[in-house]
């Protein structure tokens, strides 16, 4: 017979990594967040912060620019009138999306591991909402005759057509970003009082107690908190899957070859979640080591994250794989030729190829464990999942706009100038809201990774 | 002329007492409720499991509010669309009727203003029910008190609670396992 062993040693093998690791305790929890909020910003921060503001100033001219003189100046025109603009509406719209999944589905499914990221997440996630609608708000031609968007009766007597994915459109992301704030919102209430109750009397602790609305972290008070947390992670669950596959169907409804496929709504979400995680990573690795988060974002986190990044990867690859084998199987001419010239013919084939390889191809890297583990590895992919996310909603738009059922409507695009700065002026945005964030925020929600250590639970006893 | 804090009249509000850990302050919740206490509360850094229970509080019916949002928005939503399509501005389009028959592509703008209404109804019905924005509370007078947004569990018992007694309440946090206990006023 073989020794006995214990239960704890029979237990050991399928024991927890913990969350947050060093043994760490509250007060050293509060002090870490905190600390990002209340001390001077390390010089890092600078070299984003102010580039970001930079930028966001070029997208401000060029979109001025682009108001004064006419959508004449980007590079689109038939056939190709989506180019550059709602290519980056996709792609800011799919970053989007990480922020309420990490949110609202790993809330549900109990995935304690989520309270270290979601706070930031949700920002980008926020951030990215915003530089996303700046597109089709603009694209519509005439900034001004935004307003007909929204279904409010006009003099004119005419109303939207309600039958159209394009107002669809509208009322997905409008909700999303509304959701999505109102979530952030109440995620945030018990740290600004803890952010509140450190402060010294003054404007900032006035500042921080108005948006903590006076929490007092009652029982009373967390009950009906949790219970409206739980409805609303409840209800971004499928929000988050609507709003990627409204957007898709801005394409699947049309009769456009390459556009007119059933797969788009859940190809599309899978990407967006892929891209999203990319982001939230490609964040999140330099903030944990500027700011000395290693303890909360852990090995585990990241594992976790780059996980989720080659399931949905795939979930992509699989996608782009049955797009092709419905077009040759569908035996449908135009389709067939649509997909030969996005990858074998066309003028664009060197996209759609570099939308593989960073997409499909880049992240199989995930499957090995000591890439998951390796930094440097893990940055390099999630580039590469950001660009080829890109390159992706760049393939489906411009691409498939390119060649159309008449050889006599074919054409070609390129972004002008104005396109590049606004799609760089973008990213700049997104950075200097981010690191703003950063600045004034917690970037990590602190009740909740205090609410996943063991001794929070009431039943805990400390071994003596 | 100045006021002193000592001239001001002040009214005992209720005392506080601080525990050190989950388990205690759990422990302790559950004492209150046996002790027959019922203005009383347990702030913590953040929701302690099971703690409900612990107090004899119920589920919370927000929920209940938020389904009537819900379908404040599904309806909205509906009439929005049957309204001005069937009814106002009638065009057939994209090969879909303009009567009731429409339904199938109303769904997604019904959906989206579903969740709309319901989040709107969740942070104001929220508020509502837990008593916020407010801009003071006596409970920020006391030094105790704000350690519950960092690491400590801070128990509170209003004096308008029937079994409150000024030393008798105090000796009674003491013996639940209290380590500190404050007596907090209110300025009149």
């Amino acid at each position: 017979m073989s020794t006995p062993t214990t239960v704890e040693q029979d237990l050991r093998g399928v024991a927890r990594e913990p969350l947050v690791l060093s043994g760490r305790d509250y007060k050293w929890i509060t002090n870490r967040i905190c600390g990002v909020v209340e001390n001077k910003q390390p010089f890092v921060w600078w070299l984003v912060a102010v580039p970001g503001a930079l930028l966001s100033l070029v997208l401000l001219f060029t979109l001025v620019y682009l108001v004064s003189t006419g959508v004449g100046v980007w590079g689109l025109n038939q056939p190709i009138a989506w180019g550059w603009d709602i290519t980056n509406f996709v792609f800011w719209i799919g970053i989007g999306h990480a922020g309420t999944l990490i949110s609202a589905i790993l809330f549900l499914t109990r995935q304690k591991w989520r309270t270290s990221v979601n706070r930031a997440a949700e920002a980008m996630t926020l951030f990215a909402v915003v530089c996303a609608g700046i597109y089709p708000g603009f694209h519509v031609g005439r900034f001004w005759m935004v307003w007909f968007l929204a279904p409010v009766p006009n003099s004119n007597a005419i109303w939207q057509n309600f039958k159209s994915p394009l107002l669809w459109d509208v009322f997905a992301v409008s909700t999303y970003f509304t959701v999505s704030v109102i979530f952030w919102f109440i995620g945030l209430i018990p740290d600004l009082a803890t952010l509140r109750d450190r402060c010294k009397p003054g404007l900032k602790k006035a500042l921080y107690g108005i948006f903590s609305l006076g929490w007092r972290g009652g029982n009373r008070q967390w009950r009906h908190y949790e219970m409206g947390y739980l409805l609303l992670a409840a209800l971004s669950t499928p929000l988050v899957l609507s709003v990627h596959s409204v957007v898709s169907f801005d394409f699947a409804t049309s009769v456009v070859p390459g556009w007119h496929t059933t797969i788009f709504p859940p190809y599309f979400v899978a990407g967006a979640i892929f891209g999203g995680f990319a982001m939230v990573l490609t964040l999140m690795i330099p903030c944990r080591a500027i700011y000395g988060l290693h303890d909360m974002l852990t090995p585990k986190h990241i594992d976790n994250m780059t996980k989720i990044i080659v399931l949905t990867g795939t979930i992509v690859g699989y996608a782009y794989l049955m797009e092709l084998f419905i077009a040759f199987y569908g035996g449908n001419p135009f389709e067939v030729d649509a997909f030969h010239m996005r990858a074998v013919s066309g003028p664009y084939v060197w996209s759609y190829w570099a939308m593989m390889f960073c997409n499909v191809i880049a992240p199989q890297a995930f499957w090995i464990p000591w890439c998951r583990k390796n930094l440097v590895v893990v940055m390099c992919v999630c580039m590469c999942v950001n660009t080829g996310m890109w390159y992706e909603r760049f393939v489906i738009i411009a691409t498939t706009l390119a060649r159309d059922f008449l050889p006599g409507q074919w054409g070609y695009y390129e972004p002008t100038w104005v396109e590049i700065a606004m799609f760089v002026g973008s990213h700049g945005l997104f950075l200097f809201l981010f690191a703003l964030f950063i600045r004034f925020l917690p970037m990590i929600a602190i009740s909740e990774v205090k609410g996943v250590l063991p001794q929070s639970d009431p039943h805990h006893h400390p071994a003596h | 002329m100045s006021v002193t804090t000592e001239d001001k009249v002040k009214r005992t509000w209720g005392y506080v007492a601080e525990f050190d850990t989950a388990a205690s302050v759990y422990e302790a919740a559950k004492a209150m409720k046996e002790g027959g206490y019922r203005r009383w509360d347990v702030h913590s850094p953040f929701p302690i499991h099971g703690m409900d229970g612990a107090m004899g509080l119920g589920p919370s019916f927000l929920s209940r509010i938020v389904f009537c949002g819900g379908l404040a928005g599904s309806l909205t939503a509906l009439l929005l669309q049957f309204g001005t399509q069937v009814g106002l501005y009638p065009t057939i389009v994209q090969g879909k009727p303009d009567n009731l028959f429409t339904i199938p592509a109303f769904f997604p703008v019904t959906f989206e203003l579903t969740i709309l209404f319901s989040a709107f109804t969740i942070l104001f019905s929220l508020l509502v029910i837990i008593r916020l924005p407010r801009l003071h509370h006596p409970l920020f007078e006391s030094k105790l008190f704000t350690g519950f947004s960092d690491d400590k569990f801070i128990l509170s018992v209003e004096a308008r609670d029937p079994k409150f007694a000024r030393e008798g309440t105090r000796e009674f946090l003491q013996s639940i396992g209290a380590k500190q206990v404050e007596l907090v006023e209110e300025e009149l």
